[in-house]
């Protein structure tokens, strides 16, 4: 791997300060061009038409009155995507974009139109006629589950059970976890929990809908503009499933308006391309808010069954956990996640955790931002709360005491290295917020939670222009700020000033493959490519200085971005600073450079801890979020206002997630509230300031300490609400979103008793 | 052809467009005149990422059809800055990281210009009420507020 | 000699074996001896695996070493958001 990319431990000058963002100015002025900011000329308006049955057999298509309306270019079905795929995953996508056989969910895509203008689009898709057999379908993860539920697929056997089922089911895969024997342990246990949990199912809600417009030649060339956070695993599957060349497909990421996970994964950008193919005009497909709620990714609806077992001194003496987590029509590995990390923060001696894939009517499951940790982590820390009451200790405390450290065995497997569980956990006990006084209605919660963070394939390229400033071009799009994190890390190690780099994201043309903008892993992965870029940048600045002065490269250092000759017999020579190589690069061997293309392997996991305080009304069941406060780790924050924006982010949406999110579906299987008035996301006037506390334990396998931070703020919050309402109210609530109507339920049923 | 004529101001130039009759204030800014700044993100009034001023008022440009511009005074974002001088808003959302995508931060810059201009000295219940129609998914609104305090106290100086 | 532990999916793969002790100097040369002795394992192995070395994760780095008496374990390959 990585030679060099142990922790230095050296002192900064630029990492850690808070400058402007490179693209900021664009940003507030409106220059700044998003997915459907860009156009190309005689393109096409693209549309999908999408079923409006959550399970129906498509028996025929006939697209003829549509391909005759005037105006229309192109008119595209399944036939126009032949699988190229060889089947699993792969296939499973093609399958989503573009339903084949069977409409699976309310949305799904079974046809698209190219049109020169969106009326004329519109009207193509009435045109088009769809003779459905419409089945029975499910929606819920636990009716799917039960014997005689509608089946979503006849010859799904459930894997990962000895021996294998006779009878096909919706489940797709049961996976296991964990280490030593619950049985016994629970025996041991003096106190024992045991509670079940519901999460309903939310999507990430950027603000920014899908959107691309694509260009595809007749000579199997194509380019394609587009918002995601991964331009070269988009280039990637949609060359697969279009059969084009990868090098021959080239991906702009634009500016992107929110993803968190949701734009990781292909939707309608087949369709674009294949419109495009077809009509050989381009073509551009934005997906309005509709669309993004009824067919592109939401996370997991989850059912989860907790048991927990403690002694009175408050040692854990076993944990269970059973997760049943919804995937939609495709089998994933969303129950599997949450397996992992349920009790990824504790030090056990037993512990076995069971997850369930279970497939329903709804979209294709995706990524959201530590996908599948927050729920897991809503039934846990809930029940670890309950447990801790009983047992009449301090929540932190009793956290403390069972909280993993180095040595621990994970639930998930692995033995820890050094990690800071239990410096959030001491960080939080400390802060001011658990002193503040609680006022009538009042409840306090707390909870923690994990995530793993990525490494992964990443390049950079650092070229030096003639007048010495650094243009860095990096493959990790930026969703939250990097540009300016990368900049940074390049001053620093360059020893210029800030202002004397420039970074951009490059296309797939330009630059070596990236993986995606998820794991957290885009400040960790492309700040060490920046790093390594640069130290081989400034081996050809030495050597050319070498060459300037006639003397050994050997004699040369690179300082306070000068190349310095040192020794005696060089006393007289003045330092050469970056703009006068750079000026002389012409005469002294040609532009100068620098590149890496590494995989940032050795991310490290990643804990935080929450402190939430509530009011309830016990009137309406309203909750308002009072106080909040997020301690995480960071390893090392290298641009702070933007890593206290991800803690900020995601806290957000946990609490949005606990109070409110929830897809709704109807009896007849229809997502019932597909658009922003109804799925209710957090408005300014519903939340504090949110308090953060940045805490730098350094990962050593970084050069500058960094860990990744974009995620683990979203696991805690769902729990740290629960606890608080909970605590509030008086009564343990087990179903989120805790929305007005479950509290006013819950208050009721605790007056009957 | 078919479309209707409309003569308006944007941003203090006149302007002339035809359009549909069903085209939304938005669709014209954006697919016509050039203009995208002002975002689609819902097409229902929601989410506000669409604000622009009309004849002093906040308005979401999706719930406004193109023909009802005719005679008013339109103000977008791109006509914040007076030259190349940023607008105090602007600039403090810069300094307070008051954004990370970015994609919200048009609309929110209409919005609270909006309440500036109507309310010099809010305070953060007002600040946090004047700016509840518009959504953002990334920043959890703390840092917007703040950038939003520190202009307030710089245009009152100013 | 490096003794591997497997997650739950992979020991079915290798008859409910939960350990396995493989001799392998590096990730490639662990695949490669686990899929000629275990060919169950293949089809895991060709979607992805990650390899925890005392904790920490590694996703792709065939040429990543494996040390002596390190705590070696297969997971599957996990994605974020």
């Amino acid at each position: 791997m990585t030679l060099g990319a142990d922790f230095t431990g050296q002192k900064f000058k630029s990492v850690g300060t808070r400058p402007l963002r490179p693209d900021g100015v664009d940003k507030v002025t409106g220059r700044a061009r998003y997915g459907a900011d860009f156009n190309m000329p005689g393109q096409l308006v693209g549309r999908v038409l999408r079923s409006p049955h959550a399970h129906a057999k498509i028996k025929k298509i006939d697209t003829s009155r549509a391909e005759k309306l005037k105006g229309v270019k192109a008119v595209i079905t399944a036939a126009d995507l032949p699988d190229l795929t060889g089947g699993g995953d792969m296939f499973d996508i093609l399958d989503n974009c573009m339903a084949r056989k069977k409409a699976f969910y309310d949305g799904h895509a079974v046809a698209a139109v190219a049109a020169i203008d969106a009326p004329t689009a519109k009207k193509a898709l009435k045109l088009i006629k769809v003779d459905y057999e419409v089945l029975p379908h499910v929606t819920d993860v636990d009716e799917a589950v039960k014997p005689g539920a509608p089946l979503l697929h006849k010859h799904m056997f459930t894997g990962g059970v000895e021996p294998k089922p006779k009878k096909p089911s919706n489940i797709a895969n049961r996976c296991q976890y964990g280490h030593g024997d619950t049985e016994a342990g629970f025996k041991e246990a003096d106190v024992i929990i045991e509670r079940s949990y519901r999460t309903e199912q939310t999507h990430q809600g950027y603000i920014e809908p899908h959107a691309c417009v694509a260009s595809v030649s007749p000579d199997g060339t194509a380019e394609m503009w587009v918002c995601t956070q991964g331009h070269f695993v988009y280039r990637q599957q949609c060359a697969e499933l279009l059969g084009i060349d990868v090098s021959k497909l080239r991906v702009t990421s634009s500016e992107i308006g929110g993803g968190f996970g949701g734009k990781t994964h292909i939707w309608a950008e087949p369709l674009a391309l294949a419109l495009s193919r077809k009509a050989n005009r381009p073509v551009k497909l934005v997906m309005s808010r509709e669309e993004v709620f009824r067919a592109s990714g939401p996370t997991s609806a989850t059912s989860v069954d907790v048991k927990l077992g403690a002694k009175k001194d408050g040692t854990i003496t076993a944990a269970e956990a059973t997760l049943r987590y919804s995937n939609g029509p495709y089998a994933g590995m969303w129950a599997e996640l949450g397996a992992m990390t349920s009790f990824a923060c504790y030090d056990l001696t037993n512990v076995k955790t069971v997850g369930y894939e279970v497939l329903v009517n709804r979209p294709k499951v995706a990524a959201y931002r530590a996908p599948s940790a927050p729920m897991a982590a809503f039934a846990i820390e809930s029940a670890m709360d309950e447990l801790a009451q009983q047992i009449g200790m301090d929540p932190v405390k009793f956290r403390i005491k069972n909280a993993a450290k180095e040595g621990t065995k994970s639930s998930y497997g692995p033995v820890y290295g050094p990690i800071g569980i239990g410096p959030t956990l001491e960080a939080s006990l400390k802060h001011p917020h658990m002193k503040a006084k609680l006022g009538k209605n009042q409840g306090r919660g707390m909870a923690c939670g994990f995530w793993f963070n990525f490494g992964g394939q990443t390049c950079t390229d650092l070229n030096i222009g003639v007048d010495g400033t650094v243009a860095l071009a990096v493959g990790t799009v930026d969703v939250g700020g990097s540009r300016a994190s990368l900049s940074l890390v390049c001053a620093e190690e360059l020893g210029i000033p800030y202002e004397q780099v420039k970074a951009v994201v490059a296309d797939t043309s330009t630059l070596g493959h990236n993986d995606m903008t998820d794991g957290s892993r885009g400040t960790f992965s492309s700040s060490m490519a920046t790093i390594f870029a640069a130290r081989n940048a400034i081996k050809v600045l030495r050597e050319r200085a070498a060459q300037m002065w006639d003397i050994s490269v050997d004699d040369v250092v690179w300082e306070d971005g000068q190349a310095k000759a040192k020794g005696q017999k060089h006393g007289n020579l003045a330092p050469l600073s970056l703009k006068e190589i750079a000026a002389a690069a012409p005469n002294t061997g040609g532009p100068i450079a620098g590149h890496s293309e590494i995989v940032a392997d050795g991310a490290g996991v990643s804990f935080a801890t929450h402190i939430c305080d509530v009011e309830v009304d016990p009137e309406t069941g309203a909750t308002r979020v009072v106080r909040y406060t997020v301690v995480q780790d960071a390893g090392k924050a290298v641009h702070p206002s933007y890593v206290e924006g991800q803690y900020q982010g995601g806290a957000a949406q946990g609490i949005g997630w606990a109070l409110n999110e929830e897809y709704i579906y109807g009896k007849d299987g229809r997502l019932q509230n597909p658009g922003f008035l109804d799925y209710r996301i957090p408005v300014c006037s519903d939340l504090p300031m949110i308090d953060t506390q940045i805490l730098e334990i350094p990962n050593p396998k970084h050069p500058y300490g960094v860990r990744g931070v974009g995620e683990t703020s979203i696991v805690p919050p769902l729990a740290a609400i629960a606890n608080a309402v909970s605590n509030a109210v008086g009564v343990r609530m087990t179903h989120i979103p805790m929305s007005p109507p479950r509290i006013l339920a819950a208050l009721e049923k605790k007056k009957a008793h | 052809m078919g479309g209707i004529a409309v003569t308006t101001t944007i941003n203090g130039d006149e302007v002339d467009f035809v359009c549909h009759a069903e085209e939304t204030l938005l669709d014209v800014l954006r697919d016509r005149l050039g203009l995208t700044g002002a975002k689609e993100g819902c097409g229902t009034g929601d989410c506000g990422a669409c604000s622009v001023i009309m004849d002093g008022r906040v308005v979401c440009s999706c719930l406004v059809l193109g023909a009802e511009a005719e005679g008013k005074k339109i103000g977008t974002v791109e006509g914040m800055a007076s030259g190349d001088k940023l607008h105090p808003l602007q600039t403090k959302f810069l300094e307070h990281a008051a954004l990370q995508c970015g994609v919200c931060t048009p609309g929110f810059l209409i919005a609270a210009k909006a309440l500036l201009d109507r309310n010099p000295d809010p305070s953060e219940e007002e600040i946090r009420y004047g700016l509840a129609g518009n959504l953002c998914r990334c920043t959890g609104y703390d840092k917007i507020v703040r950038a939003v305090q520190d202009a307030a106290k710089v245009m009152k100086g100013a | 000699m490096v003794e591997v532990a497997l997650w739950g999916a992979l020991s079915a793969a290798t008859g409910g074996r939960k350990t396995v002790d493989v001799e392998a100097k590096d990730i490639r040369e662990l695949f490669r001896k686990l899929a000629e002795r275990y060919p169950g394992l293949e089809p895991y192995i060709e979607r992805g695996i990650a390899v925890s070395i005392d904790g920490v994760i590694y996703r792709d780095t065939w040429s990543k070493e494996l040390p002596k008496d390190a705590e070696i374990y297969l997971l599957p390959r996990i994605s974020g958001g």
